[in-house]
């Protein structure tokens, strides 16, 4: 990856005119932070709002009147029953149950909105090509930008370029013009905050970006807020969390497959790896995904072997920083079930020593989510 | 009373006593973004150059702090494990991290001085 050349976002300028520290990121050339920091950019996307460019992200359209009983067939998420712009969390699998993306569906009257992780969307355009491609058309969307803008402000700001956007609720979406601009915009994102993630023309994208960040209320944020942002809200980062070797129930993420899709349910299974995720639905994992908090000062970061008290080896950290806005070690991790109980004391291994931590409930921070 | 530099982006000054007190560089902490924590060597405890003898992380990562020279480390700065900002706020004054009696001063030959310095910052 190291060799290649980096691709740009329709904003790389704009990051660069704003000072913002570059760095490789999903095949892109993207700003990591700006010149206040990560910490700063942080505690305002709390406070206020916060603009990230996440045009890295694939974007893509699903089209035809089977397209979503088709994609049924590769998630084990109820995509038939979600209504006219709805938006819905999902995870493609494969035939061991592991996860080989997470992804954002959305209906639209047309056709179904997707959004996939920046470093998986080539090989998930293939996978959506080679499993449903002969039942619906997979049309990428390279030429649209994606914006987030994020925090307890992002609604007022919003709402001053479209004031419709503020009826919207959290995880639903719609068509506004933005002060003229066309946008797919949902009030959804990766933060825990309130906020919306806006698709937009990369031809517009710049013009759309200077918009938000003339107000007040916003400042950019760089990827490296957006990690620590997610992980207090116990969000998973793929690849870190979740990867091809966890399935949703060792993640945790059950509560992604809806009655529907579980045995039992008008269109139980039916989709990659059910045999071994509906085993483990029914009989549990033999590991599961929790979080972590540290009563100590020191970060616990992914690879941090995680041990007993007797030094028995239980699980591994798989993302961990101090949480700028809880003020402690938070991390996510994997441990064996029998020591995944609320409460469990467990320790982590840094360097030569031994800091204990508690598993604990996520989001580390409380969200905020707006449902109406 | 004269500073050096290391390779690794860490000052070493020379005090009156022939002692020296470390940190980190105003390049170091810019690179390394908020310092959130650092772990601090032990008083009384020997190293040789090039040993680990601390660590500095910031929210994006964590850094090992080097032992520039041989010596038993005197002294470590208190304020900065309570409040390690002071490390991005002012590195080379109250962000210090240790203070060592050195085993062997012909040692501070092989540092860099601050032209040496800039010059490595300016083409790294």
């Amino acid at each position: 990856m190291s060799d290649a050349v980096l691709l740009k976002t329709p904003l790389h300028a704009l990051h660069l005119e704003l000072g913002a520290k570059m760095v490789p990121f999903g095949g892109y050339d993207m700003p990591v932070q700006y010149p206040t920091g990560v910490m700063a950019e942080h505690r305002h996307t709390r406070a206020a709002a916060g603009l990230f460019d996440v045009s890295h992200m694939g974007q893509l359209r699903l089209v035809g009147a089977k397209a979503a009983a088709a994609l049924e067939t590769l998630v084990p998420v109820d995509v038939i029953d979600l209504g006219v712009f709805k938006q819905r969390y999902a995870l493609f699998t494969n035939e061991q149950g592991g996860i080989l993306d997470d992804l954002m569906i959305c209906r639209r009257p047309d056709d179904l909105f997707v959004v996939v992780n920046a470093g998986c969307k080539v090989q998930d355009i293939a996978h959506l090509q080679a499993g449903i491609g002969g039942q619906c058309e997979v049309i990428p969307l390279p030429e649209q930008a994606l914006l987030a803008l994020q925090g307890p402000q992002a609604v007022t700001v919003l709402a001053r370029l479209n004031p419709e956007v503020a009826k919207l609720t959290f995880m639903t979406g719609g068509f506004f013009e933005l002060d003229g601009i066309p946008t797919f915009l949902t009030r959804s994102g990766y933060t825990g905050e309130d906020g919306f993630e806006i698709s937009v023309h990369q031809d517009q994208a710049v013009a759309l970006a200077r918009k938000l960040l003339a107000h007040a209320e916003v400042k950019p944020i760089g990827l490296g807020a957006r990690d620590s942002l997610r992980l207090e809200a116990g969000l998973c980062l793929y690849g870190h969390d979740i990867d091809t070797t966890t399935t949703p129930v060792e993640a945790s993420l059950t509560w992604a497959i809806q009655k529907v899709r579980r045995p039992g349910g008008a269109r139980a299974g039916g989709y990659p790896g059910a045999a071994v995720i509906e085993a483990q639905l029914a009989g549990g994992a033999a590991r599961k995904r929790v979080g972590l908090v540290s009563s100590e000062r020191m970060p616990v970061r992914e690879g941090a072997k995680l041990v007993d008290a007797s030094g028995a080896e239980v699980g591994v950290v798989t993302s961990g920083t101090l949480g700028p806005t809880v003020n402690k070690p938070v991390a996510l991790a994997y441990l064996a079930s029998s020591h995944a109980a609320q409460g469990t004391e467990v320790f982590a291994l840094v360097r030569d020593k031994r800091t204990p931590m508690t598993v604990s409930p996520t989001p580390f921070t409380p969200n905020g989510y707006f449902r109406g | 009373m004269s500073i050096k530099y290391t390779p690794d982006h860490e000052w070493v000054q020379i005090e009156a006593d022939g002692s020296v007190t470390v940190g980190i560089t105003v390049h170091a902490q810019d690179a390394l973004g908020d310092v959130v924590f650092v772990d601090l060597p032990e008083v009384g405890k020997s190293y040789a150059a090039k040993d680990v003898a601390g660590v500095v992380e910031s929210v994006k990562a964590a850094a090992d702090v080097y032992m520039p020279v041989s010596g038993e480390i005197t002294e470590v700065n208190e304020a900065l494990r309570d409040d390690p900002s002071l490390a991005n706020s002012d590195p080379l004054k109250a962000g210090w991290f240790f203070k060592v009696k050195l085993a062997n001063s012909a040692e501070l030959d092989g540092l860099m001085d601050g032209t040496a310095y800039d010059e490595l910052v300016k083409n790294s």
